[in-house]
């Protein structure tokens, strides 16, 4: 089922009259049987924008399409979606039997089948000998895996998740991550997922949107956004050590950092912004030569800091070529790896 | 003018803020009273509180609420106990002919108007309060739910309703009951008025008045309970629906899940710890009723002039402390404690049941 938002917006009023704009005209198709992340920092609209597919948050503008359907207007137990919570929201006094079940009741399913189905999703979801358990019993893992069996129980057109592994720890979300991605791949359902955490949406998702104050940055496959970033933004949302920015003048269609040319760029003279990851810088004795202000170990790879242009940056090298009391380090750096973007916009001008 | 009301607050501002000096440096000297305290103990290591067990720090703590319990509850409670086994026990005079252990319970038992019905009345304490718990209490337990769900789903006017529906918790049991009473009046009550509009026959349709059958009168009293009862019912499931997790029901949504069964499978059983809690506490306060009665009959228990009698096992039991028994507390004692065994045995009953149903 493809899901398509065309010019989706939410406008918050509070009761003084204030409008807060939520999510701003958002166009998004989704292909269908891909699971995409929405992605983006705390309050850039990206959990409304899922209760705006749900039907749960009615928008003030635009509207919301499943396949040819305009469901827009539809309530949310028409559309034939499943939503797992942040919470899950399981039914605290039904065993997990009775949860999962608790859907199919509503519909017009005869109850051999019921029984059969419920059955049939705890197996795909791995909670099969769990059913005569209360959630209660189980753990976050656990219940997070009856929400899912749940919210897909009732074969829906559309899956959504929203924060699906917020509530869980660090072991345990890489595990479901990669269950949610299976059972995903397994059922070929269209699965909207929201999230902030980028490593996450990263390891899971088809294609990525990243959103920041309700606008759409870029929607893209996540190691193409990864590799050529639509704007600052972007480039700085992604990754973990984070991109590092700083400001840097062209001259002569060359890059000039700390007063010499680093590199050779096809951009008018002029102030722009540049953006380097820190693990795309090598370590080479004919590279640039900066001044080491600190060096780290951590484990496989060295972090250094050093300058550019007044902006501490960190570099990640390999181990070996780093000898610790080293001052001075030569580095490069792929000419495609370096995102330079507009001062004012914040687009980027060389990539993509 | 102007000028006038700045001195004014001024003038209030001053004595708020000596209040506040003076409660202050109370504390200060009871913190430096305490200190010193502390430091003469601990000079003379003397700490009263390092062997004295648990329990009895708990105990001294306690020890306020405990003595009004005791003077109050526990001693009355013992007591019955001792004035159950009096034979002919006379409270004006203090003397007893002898002792007994069932004699006053078959007494009771086998007295007119407490199980069996009375000859002259043609009715029956325990029969009277028996119809009057079993039906107002599920009653006025559906009704609660029904109008705490309707509450917490409207907006406007909800705290409007929410008022109303709270008046008579804080309102005079007496007052309401002379309302009530006008209410019923047989000529021109507005109830009659009601029924009029409908076509009944309202000519000498009486009540609470001479010509009421038992019935008549009943209702008004179960009408009556239930009512004064609702209030506190509906705030106590007002409050425990509103801290229901919204979740739920937006994923009972999602499922297309009926009214009807999200109030059943959803709302009733994250509750029903508290429909259980006023279930009991009902029963119980149903089965004590007399305050009712007497506001709308009189302690009569009747409308006047009618055979019947609508007396309750509380007045049964008051009758032998001020009415016309009067001072035979040793009947009065095993009334109660028959009421006692008939609430313990209910609410044993309805904790075994509620073992399945209850999901805490």
């Amino acid at each position: 089922m493809e899901l398509r938002l065309e010019n989706l917006t939410k406008i918050f009023t509070n009761k003084n009259g204030q409008e807060t704009l939520a999510v701003d005209a958002l166009d998004i198709t989704i292909e269908s049987g891909t699971l995409v992340a929405l992605l983006g920092p705390s309050g850039c609209g990206k959990s409304t924008t899922l209760f705006m597919i749900a039907g749960l948050v009615k928008p003030t503008a635009g509207k919301i399409f499943f396949g040819e359907d305009d469901v827009t207007k539809l309530a949310p137990e028409k559309r034939g979606i499943g939503l797992v919570f942040q919470n899950y929201a399981l039914y605290p006094h039904m065993t997990v039997f009775k949860n999962i079940l608790f859907p199919l009741e509503n519909m017009d399913v005869p109850r051999d089948e019921a029984f059969e189905r419920v059955k049939d999703m705890a197996n795909l979801v791995g909670i099969g000998e769990l059913l005569d358990r209360k959630p209660s019993q189980l753990s976050g893992g656990q219940q997070q895996r009856v929400a899912i069996a749940r919210a897909l129980v009732k074969k829906p057109r559309v899956l959504l998740l929203d924060e699906p592994l917020s509530n869980l720890d660090a072991r345990l979300r890489l595990q479901m991550r990669e269950e949610i991605k299976r059972i995903q791949r397994e059922t070929g359902i269209t699965t909207v997922f929201v999230t902030h955490d980028q490593e996450e949406a990263m390891s899971i998702s088809d294609k990525m949107v990243v959103l920041d104050f309700g606008k759409e940055q870029q929607y893209d496959a996540p190691q193409d956004m990864y590799n050529q970033p639509g704007n600052l933004f972007v480039a700085k949302f992604l990754g973990n050590p984070p991109i590092n920015s700083f400001e840097a003048n062209v001259k002569n269609k060359q890059l000039i950092i700390n007063g010499k040319e680093f590199m050779k760029v096809n951009l008018p003279d002029g102030e722009y912004f540049v953006g380097m990851r820190p693990e795309n810088f090598r370590a080479k004795s004919d590279g640039f030569i900066v001044d080491i202000k600190e060096i780290f170990h951590i484990g496989r790879d060295t972090m250094i800091h050093f300058d550019f242009n007044n902006t501490n940056i960190r570099a990640l090298v390999d181990s070996d070529s780093i000898e610790e009391g080293q001052n001075k380090v030569g580095l490069t750096i792929k000419p495609d790896r370096v995102y330079i973007f507009d001062k004012e916009t914040g687009k980027v001008l060389n990539n993509g | 003018m102007a000028n006038l009301i700045i001195k004014i607050k001024k003038f209030f501002a001053m004595i708020g803020k000596s209040i506040k000096t003076f409660f202050w440096n109370v504390r200060r000297i009871l913190n430096n009273f305490k200190k010193r305290v502390g430091n003469f103990l601990d000079r003379h290591h003397i700490n009263p509180a390092g062997k004295a067990p648990g329990w009895a720090k708990a105990l001294i703590y306690l020890s306020p609420a405990l003595v009004v319990l005791a003077v109050f509850t526990f001693w009355p409670i013992i007591n019955s106990f001792a004035l159950v086994v009096y034979e002919n026990y006379n409270m004006t005079n203090n003397t007893i002919t002898g002792y007994t252990i069932f004699g006053n319970f078959i007494r009771v038992l086998t007295d007119e108007s407490f199980i069996v019905p009375a000859s002259h009345t043609g009715s029956s304490a325990v029969i009277n309060t028996l119809i009057i718990v079993f039906i107002s209490v599920p009653i006025s337990i559906f009704l609660a739910l029904a109008i705490s769900v309707a509450l917490n789903s409207i907006k406007p006017l909800k705290g409007f309703f929410q008022t109303i529906y709270f008046l008579p918790y804080v309102t005079n049991t007496i007052a309401i009951g002379l309302v009530f009473a006008y209410m019923f009046k047989t000529d021109g009550g507005l109830v009659n008025q009601f029924l009029k509009i409908f076509g009944v026959n309202v000519t000498g349709l009486s009540w609470v008045e001479s010509n009421a059958v038992y019935w008549r009168s009943m209702f008004v009293l179960i009408f009556y309970s239930i009512w004064s009862a609702l209030a506190f019912k509906i705030m106590v499931f007002l409050t425990s629906i509103q801290g229901i997790d919204k979740q739920y029901y937006q994923a009972a949504a999602i499922d297309a899940t009926p009214k009807g069964r999200i109030f059943s499978k959803i709302t009733v059983p994250l509750i029903s710890p508290m429909i259980f809690y006023i279930t009991v506490t009902s029963v119980i306060g149903a089965f004590k009723i007399y305050n009712a009665i007497v506001a709308l009959f009189g302690v009569a228990g009747a409308p006047p002039g009618v055979r019947y009698n609508l007396q309750s096992i509380v007045m049964y039991i008051y009758q032998f402390i001020d009415g016309s028994n009067a001072g035979n507390l040793s009947v009065a004692a095993a009334a109660s404690l028959i009421l006692f065994a008939i609430i313990l045995v209910l609410t044993i009953v309805q904790m075994q049941v509620s073992k399945k149903r209850v999901h805490y």
